[in-house]
């Protein structure tokens, strides 16, 4: 290694190889795919609430995958089923997540539809969950002494709620809980979706090895 | 079904490429058809006669005449480099601490978006990799360069035009994420309008560095230039392709995202740190590394298998199981470049235990020297299906970043200061006893900021695959281990104040050795 020309070649033709393999690759794979059916572009309103969500880093403490059975139970406390590729079609920056400090949020719309309930737990999520450790949003929300007739007043247990005068959500409110309302996926599941079965791979391993060793005794 | 059997026979070709290449390595050293780097190579770090460079009270360090032209030439680069970089350390630091305290005491910054979790956190990241890390490596590659290939640092104009442009681009890039401005993917938040700002910055560091490389005056590239020369391509490039708006979306977009988060780790933090340690370790011992021939092949299969981990960030996720596979078989594959480091960095410790109590600098470097072998094991292991189903979604996997970017890297670089500052500005530290504090500070703070969220995050994954039991029960197990966090996070930022204090301290200095001045001004 006495060279730079060749040492540098080298390692950037490596880099040129796991781009290949780690972006080209499975990007044609994925474009491929497309939307999956039925599944609807974001609307403006909903497009806006994303900004917020994205501006603000829920992705920070939020997943947007929830996981097969054969890996998980998310199905079973109601995050909806296993996500696949051409369920995130419109999705741009994605919001997958790495993180789950909080709950997946990917079919949040489903369990929570409360405009009523998402506002209240956006301005203070200890007046609904005494345990949760959520940040509190309350910039997103203006305090006045009475309510204009558009004005969406948010419910609050006496507690959190102040002295005097109503809590109304800000534009940005309404729209963040717009785009949680359209976390649903209520199209039905694609049947050959795109995403990893490794873990369904291993288990029908181990049924079959389960049954192999039933069948010689 | 067609296209999954082709995908397939692509993962196992990406796998065989990559083995081949390796065995192919192997098979030339073996038999002699490359020259293979020996203990000759090994020993190009010193000059002919030179012993420990420890700073010992009984061995002050010394100052090599013959190379003054070379320190003069770097000092000023390295030394700016060096305050920006322990700045974003501070600043990163602070915020670090700040949003781990939000963890378990959400309503105590709640007033304004600026200092929301989502925001401290994404500040805190970016500030740390970007501004410490980075900047604090570049340091080592600038010292290190020019010391083995016995030339001057070249084009030191254009090296501070970069570090202007890279710490605006910076600064620019915090404030906006702090402000809500986001490019909203992990790593790559800063917006890409401003990342073109970065990217001049770090474009200006390429030239000098390949001139300096042109200009040698060594037959043989030292191991620490092939880690330097190979990561001061690779990140620009990556950065320059991963920032580019608006090619990718969904899904695409997501394993776009976790190839370049996973190699700037890899590809350009990995490679600074095991470079500098590499340089560090026997320079300050004085003596060679123990197998000069394994650092090759550790450098290339650290090449072509950390390129390609990335995607085991999206196990069990909406992606091509080809492609998991193939970043689960990558990061298990590790384990040989790792082995490979740690046989040469740690048996050299090992056979020269006198030298830790002698060098403080020593201690840090060959602690983080340690910890990244511990890491990359942790991330091997993390990576099989199995355990990744518990650990995926958990602090865990924070806990393991840390012991990367943390224990490792940052350690790593801190040792690197404490050892180039002296030698840079012909001062003694002020306070000495400080650095040792600086030292239990960090190893103490950071083994109560690991083991807490490691067992934490543990339990957390548990009780997320457990159906039985609420979500809330996830959350509320993890509290104490949330403060242990800032416990440990609160003494590792300690360690770092008195860092600070040391740095200021010794810019107010006199010069302590007359004969070294002397020496620089006559070598120029």
């Amino acid at each position: 290694m006495n060279r730079y020309l060749p040492l540098a070649i080298t390692a950037l033709a490596i880099l040129a190889l796991a781009t290949l393999f780690l972006v080209i690759a499975p990007g044609m794979q994925i474009s491929a795919q497309g939307p999956t059916s039925g599944l609807k572009p974001y609307t403006e309103a909903e497009a806006r609430g994303r900004e917020v969500y994205v501006s603000l880093g829920c992705l920070y403490c939020h997943s947007q995958q929830p996981r097969s059975l054969a890996q998980a139970p998310d199905a079973e406390r109601g995050w909806g089923r296993a996500s696949v590729a051409g369920d995130y079609a419109y999705d741009a920056p994605h919001q997958l997540g790495t993180m789950r400090t909080g709950p997946d949020l990917m079919d949040i719309g489903d369990r929570m539809p409360s405009q009523a309930w998402q506002l209240t737990h956006l301005y203070q999520p200890r007046a609904i969950s005494s345990w949760s450790i959520m940040p509190a949003y309350p910039y997103l929300f203006t305090h006045k002494d009475k309510a204009g007739p558009d004005d969406v007043v948010v419910k609050l247990p006496a507690k959190y709620a102040p002295k005097s005068g109503v809590i109304v959500a800000k534009q940005d409110a309404l729209d963040l809980v717009k785009y949680l309302q359209g976390m649903t996926r209520q199209y039905a599941p694609p049947k050959d979706g795109l995403r990893d079965n490794g873990y369904a791979l291993i288990a029908e391993k181990q049924r079959e090895a389960t049954d192999a060793t039933k069948a010689s005794n | 079904m067609q296209i999954t059997e082709t995908l397939g026979l692509l993962l196992a070709l990406s796998f065989v490429i990559s083995l081949l290449a390796l065995t192919i390595l192997i098979w030339a050293i073996a038999n002699k058809q490359v020259h293979t780097p020996d203990a000759d190579d090994a020993r190009t770090i010193f000059e002919p006669g030179e012993g420990a460079d420890t700073d010992a009270p009984n061995d002050p360090h010394h100052f090599n005449a013959a190379r003054a032209g070379i320190d003069a030439s770097s000092s000023s680069v390295v030394m700016w480099l060096i305050a920006a970089a322990v700045f974003w350390l501070i600043y990163g630091s602070l915020h670090g601490l700040a949003a781990s305290l939000e963890l378990h005491l959400p309503d105590l910054m709640s007033g304004t978006a600026q200092m929301t979790f989502g925001r401290m956190r994404t500040v805190h990241l970016n500030s740390v990799a970007y501004g410490w890390a980075s900047q604090g490596g570049l340091a080592a590659v600038c010292w290190i360069l020019p010391r083995i290939f016995r030339t001057e640092l070249r084009m030191t104009g254009l090296l501070k035009t970069g570090i202007v442009l890279w710490n605006i681009g910076l600064a620019a890039g915090v404030f906006a994420i702090a402000n809500g401005w986001t490019d909203g993917l992990e790593w790559l938040e800063i917006p890409w309008q401003i990342d073109i700002v970065l990217a001049a910055g770090a474009a200006c560091f390429v030239a000098p560095l390949i001139a300096t490389a042109k200009h040698r005056n060594v037959h043989h590239i030292y191991v620490s230039g092939w880690y330097f020369l190979a990561a001061v391509l690779w990140f620009p490039v990556l950065f320059v392709i991963a920032n580019i708006p608006g090619v990718h979306h969904g899904v695409e977009q997501a394993t776009m995202n976790w190839w370049y988060a996973h190699n700037v780790l890899g590809l350009w933090l990995t490679p600074l740190g095991v470079g500098a340690a590499y340089y560090f370790i026997p320079k300050i011992i004085g003596k060679p590394v123990y197998s000069y021939a394994l650092s090759l092949v550790g450098f290339w299969a650290l090449a072509l298998f950390y390129s390609q981990v990335g995607i085991h960030h999206l196990i069990g996720g909406p992606v091509p199981t080809w492609l998991v596979t193939l970043s689960v078989v990558h990061s298990v594959m590790m384990f040989v470049p790792v082995i490979a480091v740690a046989i040469n960095q740690h048996v050299t410790v090992a056979a020269n235990l006198w030298a830790l109590k002698e060098s403080i600098p020593l201690r840090f470097i060959s602690f983080g020297a340690v910890m990244y072998t511990l890491a990359s094991f942790q991330g091997s292991i993390e990576a099989l299906r199995s355990v990744n189903t518990i650990t995926h979604f958990t602090h865990y996997t924070v806990a393991h970043a840390h012991l990367g970017a943390y224990a490792f890297v940052s350690l790593v670089l801190m040792g690197v200061i404490y050892q180039v500052v002296p030698r840079a500005t012909g001062k003694y530290w002020p306070f000495p006893r400080m650095i040792a504090w600086h030292f239990w500070l960090n190893v103490i703070g950071f083994a109560i900021y690991f083991f807490s969220l490691t067992i934490g995050g543990v339990l957390q994954g548990l009780a997320q695959l457990d159906a039985t039991k609420p979500f809330a029960d996830s959350v509320t197990l993890l509290k104490p281990y949330l403060e242990g966090r800032s416990l440990g996070g609160g003494l590792m930022t300690l360690g770092h104040v008195l860092l600070v204090i040391n740095l200021i301290a010794i810019g107010f200095a006199k010069k302590t050795r007359e004969t070294e001045t002397e020496n620089m001004v006559a070598a120029e």
